[in-house]
């Protein structure tokens, strides 16, 4: 995978995670282009598009689309299952996951992308081992934070 | 100095701003506010402003300035402050910024953590943004962290090593060892991992690959693992729909691919696995056709069994009936690869493929389209060409380029008749004329004027549809150069096809003169007006009109008609006399495509059988008797029986005057007659290997000197020899007969027989009469098969009719220069 993308029906991106070296303008402008792409689509239409040398595979949840750009030789409708599965993950995460969590807790949504792909290939195939690994992670962040909010809530710090 | 605001806080109040101008004025408030906290070195809220700082930056604005704090942040001892640092860093920082370095000593430290999940932390970000310099420096921490049984650090530090190979391929080999076990790990993170780290070394480096092959036995190990996979059970931790973890099973399916590929060791140890995954996965679901998906396109690129190839182009065939676009897609993509290899296969799915050129789907439009053009063969060419020009019609103007070309080029290699081709190219002109290619006008003249008994026809219909429309410029480029080239047959009313239309000459003038004119008309086809209206100057009679039209555009601003208009007077006043030659009719042009002579005969008109026909030539009961005599004559058993095609009734010929490269029937004059079904084929048998020994084709310069193999009554027979190219056993002789006497000679036959251990084979003659005094010869070719290399001897029989009476020879040949046989 090359970079993946998620953004609303508007056009507003909520999530890019890039897996190749690009420049802040750059992928701007690839961005753009690809989410324009992408939401000229009509319904009817199949779940790839190839785009300069790379295939793009998409697929609307809701009002989100979930969006990557995957190499020639990949296979499309594994691609279409990792999609799948991302989104398993964030609405086990969240349950029942919308939009709205993902704007707020975009941070968390990146945690959790990072748990299940690096490099832009898949890391771990259990959603079991991924939502444990997170949660481990969450206590971990808890554990350091826990006495530090509690003195900031008096208004002691 | 109050708190920050929180990050959630600051999203609510983000997203209540109506306008752009409102949000754009709440950003830059904060990020002053964060700037002014950096400067202040806060530790406690540095995570915060970070963290806020990365969702502006999501919404669009510049957040550079936080780059540095990201580095803090990274080398902080909180977890939470890492947390965010990398999450910036990877979001910020570029390897192209040299700031990115600094992380290095961090990423070292975080790397050797006691807590897993910050070693975790390093190792996501090297492996999502390394730079070669970070890669290079921290290959080693990786490679230790690939050895080690915590299975959580070894899938990360897995595609981490694969990070590391793409960014300096030189580091590869250090990887190596650790590989050893990888694969008997249970864990299915770990052997996702190393599937994808293995599959990188293999296909980056030759070496690794035939080691991985050989030394390490990778393919049984794989094999094992699927295996494994589809026969247990339930397994809750990794089923997807009923399949046990998918992706691994597909890693594995490509990585199977690279091993088998060009080695028939690995492809058939592998075999069973895929014949078993490829009948028993279930197909409900995407999941089950993501795997035969990719089942399918490791059968069709390692050296499997044919039945294997059947059974993967057969899953394709069903997926192309799938609802799922998706599938279909896939499918015809898949398809396009295997057409040239497996074109039989894929041609039993033709009809399914035609359908999805009404796909509304682009991409599934597109590939269908290549896909019929590939599958287009002289069989189904009039049914396919149908549908591809109906396609052509309604598909989107970025397809008919493409269409329009590869219209042109299937009706060149396959076109039944002559007719049926000018027709086609005409459909292409008026319903895409636009978006024909430039290269293609020029091409469809030559094809045009080669179709010498169309011209007529030609004109007429070009003629016809520029009347209607001008605005396509390929079609009146084509037509205009049409009607200056035969604007005589125009007039004449000379069309046979079709209802010949009246049409005067000052009619056709208007036409060319109205498109010099015409704002649609581009300068290149304004060029190729007044070139046809300067060559109507021979082939029509009001010359004056032409005169002024031509002197008009001498003034013309532009240059190239100015030129042309010039130049075009002075051939009328000075060079007058020059005028009629310089202007006649074009010559056929030689072709000078890519495509063979052979496929030029293919396209020969349809009074002649078809093609396919003349692989199977009927031979004639004639000649038996015939040749039983000759078996007599030279003693029965050394002697083997000559095959023998018979004359032919049309006078263009097979034997030696394939000079005329398209073998032309009208050419040699007059329109052909009616076909004689009866008649067996007077071409040669193997139109291929005929036309390959024709003297044109041949390699004449192999130097074999001609003989004389008869010479008596006035009757000579030369021989001359040609080596036939594919095959070096095969000489291939062709007789000259000629005839010095003053009286013709009539109904000549030759006939030949040699030697047991040769065959021979004896094609038909260019005629059967020799004509008095050396005013022509009689040509035929004989095809010598001389396996053994022996000396060649022949046995030849002469009959002939001279002055009213028959004429009867027999002569053995003996004297076959050595180089003939040898």
């Amino acid at each position: 995978m090359q970079f993946m993308l998620l953004f609303s029906r508007q056009g507003k991106l909520r999530l890019q995670k890039w897996y190749i070296p690009l420049s802040d303008t750059q992928k701007k402008k690839i961005s753009r282009e690809v989410i324009q792409m992408v939401l000229a689509r009509k319904p009817k239409m199949c779940s790839f598009l190839e785009w300069r040398d790379l295939k793009i595979v998409y697929k609307r949840y809701a009002s989100l689309y979930f969006c990557c750009a995957v190499e020639d030789q990949e296979n499309e409708l594994i691609t279409l299952e990792i999609i799948h599965r991302y989104v398993e993950l964030l609405d086990k995460y969240f349950g029942s996951v919308c939009e709205l969590d993902i704007i707020f807790n975009f941070e968390k949504a990146y945690y959790i992308l990072d748990e299940f792909i690096l490099g832009g290939e898949a890391q771990e195939t259990s959603k079991k081992n991924v939502l444990k690994a997170i949660e481990q992670a969450d206590m971990l962040q808890e554990e350091a934070e826990a006495p530090r909010s509690v003195l900031e809530e008096i208004g002691l710090t | 100095m109050p708190a920050p605001i929180r990050l959630r806080e600051l999203i609510r109040t983000i997203r209540t701003a109506r306008t752009q101008a409102e949000e754009r004025e709440m950003i830059q408030k904060e990020c002053a506010a964060i700037r002014s906290s950096f400067r202040e070195e806060d530790n406690t809220y540095r995570c915060r402003n970070v963290a806020k700082l990365l969702y502006m930056h999501m919404l669009g604005y510049p957040a550079h300035f936080g780059q540095l704090e990201c580095l803090k942040l990274i080398a902080s001892q909180k977890f939470t402050d890492k947390r965010i640092g990398y999450l910036g860093a990877m979001l910020l920082l570029d390897e192209r910024q040299d700031v990115h370095l600094l992380m290095t000593n961090c990423i070292k430290n975080d790397l050797n953590h006691s807590t897993q999940y910050v070693q975790g932390l390093a190792l996501c970000t090297l492996g999502c943004m390394g730079s070669s310099e970070m890669c290079r420096d921290l290959a080693g921490e990786v490679e230790k962290l690939l050895k080690t049984s915590n299975s959580y650090l070894r899938k990360k530090a897995a595609l981490c090593a694969v990070h590391v190979i793409r960014k300096v391929p030189e580091l590869m080999e250090m990887f190596l060892p650790a590989t050893k076990n990888l694969l008997s790990e249970k864990n299915h993170g770990v052997l996702h991992t190393s599937v994808v780290l293995l599959t990188e070394m293999c296909e980056r480096s030759p070496d690794m690959l035939s080691h991985f092959r050989k030394n390490e036995k990778l393919v049984p190990q794989l094999v094992r693992i699927l295996k494994n996979l589809i026969m247990s059970g339930y397994s809750p931790e990794h089923d997807v729909s009923g399949i046990s973890d998918p992706f691994l099973q597909v890693r594995i399916l490509r990585l199977l691919r690279i091993l088998g590929r060009g080695d028939d060791d690995s492809s058939e140890a592998m075999n069973d696995i895929l014949a078993q995954v490829a009948t028993n996965t279930e197909t409900s679901k995407n999941v089950g056709n993501a795997i035969l998906y990719e089942t399918v396109l490791t059968i069709m690129d390692i050296k499997s069994e044919s039945g294997l190839r059947v059974l993967a182009i057969n899953i394709l065939g069903r997926f192309l009936l799938n609802n799922d676009k998706n599938i279909r897609y896939v499918a015809l993509t898949s398809l396009l690869k295997t057409v040239q290899t497996d074109h039989n296969a894929v041609q039993r799915h033709r009809s399914t493929i035609v359908d999805c050129l009404k796909d509304l789907d682009v991409s599934i439009k597109r590939r269908a389209m290549e896909l019929s053009f590939a599958l287009v063969n002289g069989n189904n060419i009039r049914g396919m060409m149908k549908e591809l020009l109906y396609f052509l019609d309604s598909c989107d103007p970025e397809f008919k380029a493409d269409c329009a070309s590869g219209v042109f080029l299937a009706a060149e290699k396959y076109a039944p008749s002559k007719r049926w081709h000018i027709d086609t190219i005409m459909r292409v002109l008026t319903t895409a004329g636009s978006y024909v290619r430039d290269d293609s006008v020029p091409n469809l003249i030559q094809l045009i004027t080669n179709s010498v008994e169309m011209h007529a026809y030609t004109v007429q219909r070009l003629y016809k549809a520029i009347l209607d429309d001008i605005s396509q410029q390929p079609l009146v480029q084509v037509a205009s150069w049409c009607i200056g080239e035969y604007g005589d047959l125009l007039v004449s009313g000379q069309c046979e096809e079709e209802e010949p239309i009246q049409v005067t000459e000052d009619e056709v003038l208007d036409v060319l003169e109205g498109l010099l004119v015409s704002n649609l008309s581009t300068p290149v086809t304004r060029g190729y007006s007044l070139t046809a209206i300067m060559k109507l100057s021979t082939r029509f009679s009001s010359v004056n009109r032409i005169k002024k039209v031509v002197s008009i555009y001498g003034s013309s601003i532009d240059v190239e008609l100015q030129q042309r208009a010039v130049e075009y007077n002075a051939l009328f006043k000075k060079y007058d006399h020059m005028r009629p030659a310089l202007l006649e009719r074009m010559p056929i042009m030689e072709k000078t495509a890519t495509n063979g002579p052979t496929e030029i005969v293919q396209t020969n008109g349809e009074t002649e059988s078809s093609v396919l026909d003349t692989k199977h030539p009927a031979t004639v009961p004639q000649p038996a008797n015939q040749a039983n005599d000759l078996l007599d004559l030279l003693g029965g058993n050394d002697v083997v029986p000559v095959i023998q095609t018979a004359l032919p009734t049309k006078p263009a010929s097979a034997g030696g005057e394939l000079l005329d490269l398209l073998g032309d029937l009208s050419l040699t004059g007059g329109p052909t007659p009616a076909p004689a079904p009866s008649v067996p084929i007077s071409q040669p048998p193997f139109l291929l290997d005929g036309l390959s020994s024709q003297p044109l084709f041949n390699d004449v310069a192999a130097g074999i000197p001609p003989m004389t193999a008869y010479n008596k009554n006035g009757l000579k027979i030369e021989f001359t020899f040609e080596r036939s190219n594919p095959n070096p056993n095969i000489a291939v002789i062709t007789i000259h007969a000629s005839n010095s006497t003053e009286a013709d000679m009539t109904d000549f036959v030759f006939q030949a027989a040699v030697p047991k251990t040769f065959q021979l084979q004896l094609l038909s003659p260019s005629s059967n009469i020799v004509p008095a005094l050396n005013q022509g010869t009689v040509t035929q070719v004989i095809r010598v098969l001389n396996p053994q290399k022996q000396q060649l001897r022949m046995r030849i029989k002469l009959t002939y009719t001279y002055k009213g009476s028959p004429v009867q020879d027999l002569a053995e040949v003996n004297n076959f220069p050595p180089q003939s046989w040898q």
